[in-house]
């Protein structure tokens, strides 16, 4: 009887342990089964980066369709080479797309925007691997308040 | 002369210890295939994990809402007490929960361990099992071993999640941050594998090293009521130094290289 007990008691431990481990995976993580199979990578060069950071994400008008991987430099002409790991489920972006990197809010932080381009005849379709060619690098705050000086100085004269 | 002396017998006398300690866990790890082991684990697991079963999840609702309290009335200043989810979470994941239920399983199980067991000496049940042929490491010592280091990851689970559910309680139901933010906010800065699951390899770390604490300062304590006192004591006190000095050299390796 008492046995019995115990091992009720300790049934309702691990019970407790799996609902506990329940919540953390589905409420509170974000669950990203994103394994290599269910992924292609595509690379695009920037200019300039700013805070972008690998496990950042990539969204198509606020919808996230994948992950940063890795960012590199490109040894032969030093730029930045970022790798998207885009979801299987949402291919068929044609080659004309393009991609931004962007802020979300004003203290947010960076994400790479991606815009898909028009697809009319001729125009293939994104692979695995593909490098895309229409990017635009992030917006630097000192290079903005430079300009903006540079600006009002030629203003003046 | 006697300095020399003194330091030296002090070097040899822990060094003879950690070996000993080591025998000691290589005894209790060898055990673990004996089936007839499994309802010992099982009773030990009622005693070290059910038992915390209170004070863990007790601690945790409280800790929790104290963080959503004292985060709130700080991001509330910069309008962002929409980021309450992911601090409570966060907090509690990657340190709290593991550091935490590791202080109080030390207190409240790395104790009893250690006086049970040190009783156990004093009154030569061990030897006396020796006598019969039974093994105390694999009678004793590996049942309560594995029943530590298969209870304290469960618990620490219990307690994050607990947490969680008490920062809502504050910070939604009471201080009126919105329910939807609290959770999406949460589930998109909250990884799995960065965050859970680092949380859970620290916990079995910090179940290994405060159960074994427990386990030998027991079995190698001085068998007077003296000595079981001692080794009590030093039980909860190197244990929680132990739990302590591990978290930071883990979260440095964990979270630290970026």
């Amino acid at each position: 009887m008492n046995k019995y007990k115990t091992e009720v008691m300790v049934g309702i431990f691990v019970a407790l342990t799996i609902g506990a481990l329940l919540l953390l995976s589905l409420k509170v993580a974000n669950q990203t089964v994103a394994t290599d199979a269910d992924t292609y990578t595509l690379y695009a060069k920037f200019d300039n980066i700013g805070g972008l950071k690998p496990r950042s994400a990539v969204k198509v008008g606020g919808v996230t369709v994948g992950r940063v991987t890795t960012i590199a430099l490109d040894q032969e002409d030093f730029t930045p080479v970022v790798t998207l790991s885009i979801m299987k489920e949402y291919n068929g972006f044609p080659e004309t797309s393009s991609v931004s990197i962007l802020t979300s809010g004003l203290l947010g932080e960076q994400y790479v925007g991606f815009q898909p381009g028009f697809s009319f005849d001729g125009v293939a379709n994104l692979q695995d691997g593909d490098y895309l060619q229409d990017t635009k690098s992030a917006l630097v705050l000192e290079d903005l308040i430079g300009q903006f000086l540079f600006n009002r100085g030629s203003d003046d004269e | 002369m006697s300095f020399f002396q003194s330091l030296g017998a002090t070097t040899i006398g822990k060094i003879t210890a950690i070996g000993r300690a080591t025998i000691m866990l290589f005894g209790a790890l060898i055990a673990v295939p004996r089936v007839k082991n499994i309802p010992l684990t099982i009773k030990q697991m009622h005693v070290v994990g059910v038992q915390s079963l209170l004070i863990i999840i007790v601690s945790g609702l409280f800790i929790g809402m104290v963080m959503a309290l004292q985060g709130y009335t700080i991001l509330v200043d910069y309008g962002a007490e929409g980021s309450l989810g992911p601090m409570v979470a966060l907090s509690l994941l990657r340190e709290l929960g593991p550091v935490v239920t590791a202080l109080l399983f030390a207190g409240r199980a790395g104790s009893a361990l250690t006086a049970e067991i040190g009783l156990m000496k004093a009154t030569e049940q061990l030897s006396s099992l020796e006598m019969m042929a039974v093994d105390p490491l694999r009678r004793i010592v590996a049942p309560r071993f594995w029943a530590g280091i298969i209870s304290m990851p469960m618990l620490a689970i219990i307690f994050s999640a607990v947490g969680i559910l008490g920062g809502h309680l504050v910070g939604v139901d009471w201080l009126g941050v919105d329910a939807g933010s609290y959770w999406s906010i949460m589930q998109s800065t909250v990884d799995w594998n960065q965050d859970v699951i680092n949380g859970v390899i620290k916990s079995l770390v910090f179940a290994l090293v405060v159960t074994w604490i427990a386990i030998f300062k027991g079995y190698d304590s001085i068998p007077t009521s003296e000595g079981i006192s001692k080794a009590t004591t030093e039980t909860v006190v190197l244990s929680s130094l132990a739990v302590l000095g591990l978290d930071f050299v883990l979260t440095a390796l964990m979270f630290g290289i970026e």
